[in-house]
């Protein structure tokens, strides 16, 4: 059993598309594993070698890493929304209807996309804590300190611009109390609300601005700062557990 | 090669006083061009996000005849969450969407005064806060008449309390 199945990936090691894709050999040395990371484009940021104490659970819980997947799971779940859904008021609020009670698992995929949105903004700000209170911010993680909060702020846009999408009554008064905050601002306040809403009231025009911010601007720029933050992580030595603090504890 | 480059000797001299490097005039050139298209595309954009035709319910509505409304009386407008006040003096157009969290308030005659049913806001019939949490009076909005006589209130001009309708 086992010999056939490997004589089978051996032949397909062998073959011309396998070694134009993979071209380093088996990785069975120091040098063909770290070239294993180094040749691929969604492995590179990640470190050749991690130290065995930066694994463990209770060193960061995984936050970070949870976050990250919240976020896969939602761009996942919310392109497959985005099938049934029309950003034009009246009928999106019938379309999330529909989606919860005809089409067929919508359900399920609303409420992961809804329930994974709750717990993304809860664990963002679990690791923004944990790190705060582990003074993960000090050098020289100061600069991903800063893109982690530029995280946390599109993480609290995507769950604002997603809370109008369904066009319920919690929907269009959530949108107007904090549209409102936007209007208190001094001078540019009122002109400023009317362009975010592209109205005085919360109508279609706030609908679809909402829309287009919820699943192309924010996720883009979430994708685009995600990426920054995990590669920075590496770039300032490894996650913040290993290092000694100023009393030489570790 | 690279030395000649660097040579001072490649400054211009313009109007024989400070010596700009062709390469130094050319970044600033390069780079206050784009600083003015950068504006202009702010400017455009902001534009081109603000709505020149808005299919919106209009803001503007008359309220009918003067003479509907007795003196000393507040008339709520349900259709338009207005009440029309009218006192000794004249006409005012107040709003009853409550300054706190926007619910819609109620016009108390046997108390003479508007109260709202949330979260308990109080106001004087000409919209002065008796009573929180609303943190602000009720706006008055711009009234006038038509020429044909009618009352008209347009609900995005917010004037100052002290503004009256004479008629």
């Amino acid at each position: 059993m086992a010999t056939s199945f490997q004589t089978a990936l051996e032949s397909l090691r062998a073959t011309r598309v396998w070694r134009s894709i993979f071209r380093r050999g088996p990785a069975i040395t120091n040098r063909t594993r770290s070239l294993a990371i180094f040749g691929n484009l969604f492995l590179h940021w990640l470190p050749v070698k991690v130290r065995e104490k930066s694994l463990r659970v209770r060193g960061a819980y995984y936050l970070g890493s949870l976050s990250l997947v919240l976020f896969i799971i939602l761009v996942v779940t919310g392109v497959l929304l985005m099938f049934y859904y029309h950003p034009a008021a009246p009928k999106a609020y019938h379309d999330m209807k529909d989606l919860r009670f005809v089409v067929s698992n919508g359900v399920f995929l609303r409420n992961m996309h809804r329930v994974g949105a709750h717990l993304m903004v809860l664990l963002v700000f679990w690791h923004m804590f944990h790190v705060f209170y582990r003074g993960g911010y000090k050098p020289p993680h100061e600069f991903n300190w800063v893109v982690g909060v530029i995280l946390l702020l599109l993480t609290l846009f995507l769950s604002y611009t997603g809370y109008l999408l369904p066009w319920d009554q919690l929907a269009f008064w959530a949108v107007t109390v904090g549209t409102n905050i936007i209007s208190a601002m001094p001078v540019i306040g009122s002109k400023v609300r009317f362009v975010a809403l592209g109205g005085h009231i919360v109508g279609e025009n706030a609908l679809l601005r909402f829309y287009v911010l919820h699943v192309v601007i924010l996720p883009l720029l979430a994708f685009l700062f995600i990426g920054v933050h995990f590669w920075r992580v590496q770039k300032d030595g490894g996650l913040t557990v290993g290092s000694k603090d100023n009393d030489g504890k570790s | 090669m690279s030395e000649t480059n660097q040579n001072p000797a490649a400054e211009l001299s313009l109007g024989g006083k400070t010596g700009v490097s062709r390469r130094d005039f050319l970044n600033e050139i390069t780079l206050g061009a784009l600083g003015v298209a950068g504006l202009g595309s702010v400017a455009l954009t902001y534009q081109y996000f603000s709505p020149n035709v808005l299919f919106e319910p209009s803001t503007t509505f008359r309220a009918g005849n003067p003479d509907l409304y007795p003196v000393n009386s507040v008339t709520f407008l349900q259709d338009q969450q207005v009440y029309i006040v009218r006192t000794a003096t004249g006409f005012s157009a107040v709003s009853a969407v409550c300054t706190h969290l926007g619910c819609i308030t109620q016009w108390k005659p046997e108390a003479n005064m508007i109260a709202c049913p949330c979260h308990g806001s109080k106001f004087q019939p000409n919209g002065k806060k008796i009573e929180g949490p609303a943190p602000r009076p009720l706006p008055h909005y711009a009234i006038n008449l038509t020429a044909d006589g009618e009352l008209q209130v347009d609900k995005l001009q917010i004037i100052k309390a002290d503004q009256v309708l004479k008629v």
